[in-house]
């Protein structure tokens, strides 16, 4: 059964893009214990991060998705453990089971092929040491390459994210401002050119001013290196800005994927649509907005059949039972809900609303 | 024009020794309407907090005056003063730091409950504790009276803090970003059920929030006020500000915000600022403070003459000379 | 609004059983920490062994001179000392003034470091910076020494002079830690909510921030009281105290016997020694344990 849903996204993967997948996840099953029981923080997760494209995973707090983050460069706490799944990294016709590789192997692999920029980056900054002092730090500990090189490596990299190089890489963390090491972070993450960027949260404690420069500087840098992104965030607009195609996460599952306009315009389950209905725009006229009844559940004791049904209104008997798998609904968009007919015709009287039917949308 | 509820009246507030002084709150002068909601929106560090805590009694200012039903704040005498503390109340950012972890949700209502004297037994604070969660929309409520704050989620927390604001029955609530660190699904239903509070209540709201879409949502009827570096840059009812920003700042802001709508979002025009320093607090910029990233900048103008909040429209202010010239041209 | 929510009358019966439960809670957390538990049996153990064991075990009054410096047996369980007598019925005997002391110390100086602590904190001004000035010139002055000079002075002879003498010399450090820890929790937006509400001075201490410290008061006092137990022994292990027979008295004796000289007579220092230390680990370790006891997120409603 996860064969055929594992081939089904294969196949209209390489009808868009013919280039392998860098990175496939088949299966991914996280649990840590706790006092009070065993916490499944991520279930079952199975997508393909094609080639070049920003692939962004939303949720809400507690849905897992910066367990699924870690995990794909296992990078998790000691009691934490991948119980199931399977992480394939492609790059240059090797293939590489991320899974299987042993430490020494694995801490090359982090950062030369697949670099993290976290969440709670701004502070992951050793106040005493220059900025040049750790950006060779994390050279050396990731592989080394000699010293000269890697100052030339530097400079260019500072300079590609619209830093002043000379000024920056001399200067101490607490010299520079917020949004100074939020590029800094980036350009530290790129400097031993990898194939894939993973980035938690990357604007979140950053102003509006400042958050504005940095996407512009991340959706450039793409374009230019050509890497390719999972960015995890739980706010859509930020989705909608860089990404190419969105997976909904809810309860350790992705329970929507599809591209970006698919996602918002054609939602399919019914959080995504609760989520959409649930952020306000800045521009435009005033729109209520709905809240999603509930709360996001207890991730040791979950609801039986669909995480979701709890807070669904479109829930029948079928949902409590049964939990739903990711199938694909429609090309290149995956949702595991039994009622993606209904959501979608709520959606469209949504948005024929709003007025403004997105026109020119690929 | 009706009277302000509230009133700060050149109001400054400066932090640190008289060396190394910072000044948070610079000759700012807003009121806000009985039953209006005014939304106070700005970057971090601009001095929006610091502003709402003067507001509330919890901060004094350093120069400047607070007007509460037309009479200062600070020159009151002791009962005075109490009725004012009682009439103002803030609901803080961080639900996780905002209850006492050690007594239970009953406790922490009846404790203001009883010492005020609105309940004389614990038996009826506990039903008046019962009433407040329910008008805060946490039910059932027996449910959670005898929980603790560890045991509730973030919004279930938020909840829990307006209804010990509505403990003291205020008239006017200010909202220190109360919902910026609440899920997105939970928000919407928290800025309901606190427009509901405006409506059934009467209560008068200054929300602090550095979300332009929040602000929009919540303050559609009411005003937004937009904070830059210790000043107020513009204030406009909010339609109005939403649509047709005359401050530079305003339009930079409202052009960067990213929409949840990929196609508008992606369409929108970015505003290029001249640079992307943020100001230092300790070392503010000549003349008009946003003249150093402003696209509309004017050498000898705007680095040396510090514009102050002129009426642009009935019931509109900006503080920025060219909008004001424009202002003067318009029809 | 349901009856079950309006009700709040209390019965001696709901009474004796909120009681029993509060007791089970208590073991349920005091387990949570393995060796805390341990010491906290530990404790009790030399609790009851110094209030209780006195009735059990006759006092070794009678000196056998035949029967010194025996190694322990049947009838001896831990040896005989000097003068024959049984070190086993000293043990007993000789730890309540130790404990007593100890506990009073214990409670007279986290009083004054709680008191002088917050009030210094939650008032400031001249009053904090009067005390730590004051503080900082008492840490610098050396203990011991000025213990030992007092107790030629002062008659020590009961066990609360010299409780109070020693909480007033140890105030300023459990002071520091106090007043730290409220300017912490004072910054908290909780407290400032209740000063929002116009809730009064007396209600924030007592009400918002004293019970948020507890574990750490409760720490800090079993701290006291292992300080206190070293003090009172080095006193009476120099001789400066004449108090009764106790455990640091028998330190004292062994040693100026030359009981170190010799193979046979190890028990006799040993065994107070040994106490003294044991008694130290169950209070150290016990603290362990009292931090899961008054950690709120454990409790629930």
């Amino acid at each position: 059964m996860r064969d055929d849903r594992a081939s089904i996204l294969n196949q209209s993967a390489s009808q868009k893009s013919p280039a392998p997948s860098p990175l496939s996840v088949r299966d991914l099953w996280v649990e840590y214990q706790l006092e009070r029981g065993m916490v499944k923080a991520v279930r079952g997760v199975t997508f393909d991060l094609r080639k070049g494209e920003s692939l962004s995973l939303i949720g809400e707090s507690g849905c897992g998705k910066t367990t699924l983050g870690l995990a794909l460069i296992r990078l998790l706490v000691k009691a934490a453990a991948i119980r199931r799944g399977q992480i394939t990294y492609r790059r240059n016709g090797r293939t590489t089971d991320v899974l299987a590789l042993k430490e020494r192997d694995m801490r090359s692999f982090r950062w030369r092929e697949c670099a993290m920029v976290f969440q709670s980056a701004l502070n992951a900054f050793n106040p005493v040491l220059r900025i040049w002092d750790q950006m060779y730090d994390t050279i050396r500990a990731h592989g080394g390459m000699p010293k000269g090189q890697a100052r030339e490596n530097a400079l260019r990299l500072l300079g590609y994210v619209q830093l002043d190089p000379e000024r920056v890489i001399d200067a101490y963390p607490h010299e520079l401002s917020g949004g100074m090491r939020q590029r800094v972070l980036l350009a530290m993450s790129l400097l031993l050119d990898p194939q894939i960027l993973i980035l938690d949260e990357p604007t979140t404690a950053l102003d509006i001013l400042t958050q504005r420069t940095i996407l512009d500087l991340m959706k450039r840098l793409k374009a230019q290196l050509g890497f390719s992104m999972i960015f995890i965030s739980h706010d859509l607009s930020i989705a909608a800005e860089l990404a190419d195609r969105v997976a909904t996460m809810y309860a350790g599952s992705i329970v929507e994927l599809g591209p970006v306009n698919d996602i918002f315009y054609r939602p399919a389950h019914p959080y995504t649509l609760g989520l959409i209905r649930a952020v306000p725009t800045v521009t435009g006229e005033f729109e209520d907005l709905i809240s999603i009844s509930g709360s996001p559940p207890d991730l040791i004791d979950l609801p039986s059949g669909c995480t979701f049904h709890p807070r669904c209104p479109y829930a029948t008997e079928r949902c409590q039972g049964e939990e739903p798998v990711l199938t694909l609904y429609e090309e290149d968009h995956a949702v595991a809900c039994f009622h993606s007919d209904r959501v979608r015709r709520e959606a469209d009287v949504m948005w024929k609303r709003h007025g403004d039917q997105p026109a020119g949308e690929v | 024009m009706a009277e302000y509820l509230i009133e700060t009246c050149n109001l400054t507030r400066t932090f640190g020794s008289r060396r190394e002084q910072v000044t948070a709150v610079d000759n700012l002068s807003l009121g806000v309407h009985e039953g209006e909601v005014v939304c106070l929106v700005g970057e971090s560090g601009c001095g929006k907090t610091t502003t709402g805590k003067i507001i509330a009694g919890l901060l004094q200012p350093t120069a400047g005056q607070v007007l509460y039903q037309g009479r200062d704040v600070w020159a009151r005498d002791k009962a005075g003063f109490k009725g004012y503390r009682l009439g103002v109340q803030l609901i803080h950012q961080d639900p996780y730091a905002s209850l006492n972890p050690s007594h239970t949700i009953c406790q922490t209502l009846s404790a203001p409950l009883l010492h005020h004297g609105f309940a004389t037994s614990h038996r009826q604070a506990r039903e008046r504790a019962a009433e407040l969660l329910e008008i805060a929309d946490l039910t059932p409520v027996e449910d959670f009276l005898t929980k603790y704050p560890h045991q509730l989620s973030g919004g279930q927390r938020q909840r829990v803090s307006v209804a010990r604001a509505l403990t003291v029955s205020p008239s006017f609530i200010v909202a220190d970003e109360a919902v910026s660190m609440v899920d997105v699904s939970i928000r919407v239903g928290l800025l309901n059920m606190l427009s509901r509070l405006k409506e059934s209540l009467g209560v008068t709201f200054l929300f602090i929030t550095h979300d332009l879409a929040v602000a929009k949502f919540f303050a559609w009827e009411g005003r937004i006020a937009v904070m830059y570096v210790g000043s107020l840059v513009e204030v406009a009812s909010t339609p109005q500000l939403v649509s047709d920003p005359l401050h530079p700042y305003s339009k930079a802001l409202l052009a960067a915000v990213p929409e949840a709508d990929p196609v508008l979002t992606r369409r929108k025009e970015r505003i290029r600022l001249r640079s992307q320093d943020i100001p230092s607090l300790l070392n503010l910029p000549s003349g008009c403070r946003f003249h150093p990233r402003c696209p509309c900048f004017e050498e000898g103008l705007c680095d040396t003459e510090r514009p102050g909040l002129t009426p642009a429209d009935d019931n509109r202010y900006v503080a920025c000379h060219i909008a004001a010239r424009g202002v003067g041209a318009r029809p | 609004m349901t009856e079950a929510a309006v009700r709040g009358t209390r019965t001696p019966l709901k009474w004796i059983g909120g009681l029993l439960l509060a007791f089970g809670t208590f073991l349920k957390n005091m387990s949570r920490n393995k060796i805390g538990f341990v010491g906290f049996l530990m404790f009790i153990g030399f609790v009851l062994l110094t209030t209780v064991g006195p009735r059990l075990v006759p006092e070794a009054n009678r000196a056998d001179l035949t029967a010194i410096y025996q190694p322990p047996s049947r009838e001896h369980p831990m040896g005989t000392d000097s003068q024959g007598k049984d070190i086993w019925a000293q043990i007993v005997h000789g730890g309540l003034d130790i404990l007593e002391m100890a506990l009073l110390t214990g409670v007279i100086s986290t009083f004054i470091g709680i008191t002088l602590g917050s009030l210094s904190a939650l008032i400031g001004g001249r009053l904090d910076s009067f005390l730590t000035a004051l503080a900082d010139v008492w840490l610098t002055i050396p203990r011991f020494p000025l213990l030992a000079v007092l107790a030629t002075l002062i008659q020590l002879n009961s066990v609360v002079m010299l409780a109070l003498i020693l909480s007033v010399l140890s105030w300023a450090g459990l002071y520091r830690a106090i007043r730290a820890q409220v300017f912490s929790l004072k910054e908290r937006d909780y407290v400032e909510a209740a000063v929002g509400l116009d809730m009064g001075m007396r209600h924030i201490i007592f009400s918002e921030v004293l019970p948020n410290m507890m574990s750490y008061i409760a720490i800090s006092f079993t701290f006291a009281m292992t300080a206190a137990i070293y003090a009172q022994v080095g006193l009476v292990f120099l001789g400066l105290v004449p108090l009764t027979r106790n455990w640091g008295v028998m330190i004292n004796l062994a040693w100026t016997q030359g009981a170190i000289f010799f193979r046979d007579s190890v028990y006799f220092i040993m065994m107070p020694v040994t106490a003294i230390a044991l008694f130290q680990l169950s209070i150290v370790w016990m603290s362990r344990s009292l931090e899961e006891v008054f950690n709120p997120r454990l409790r629930s409603g």
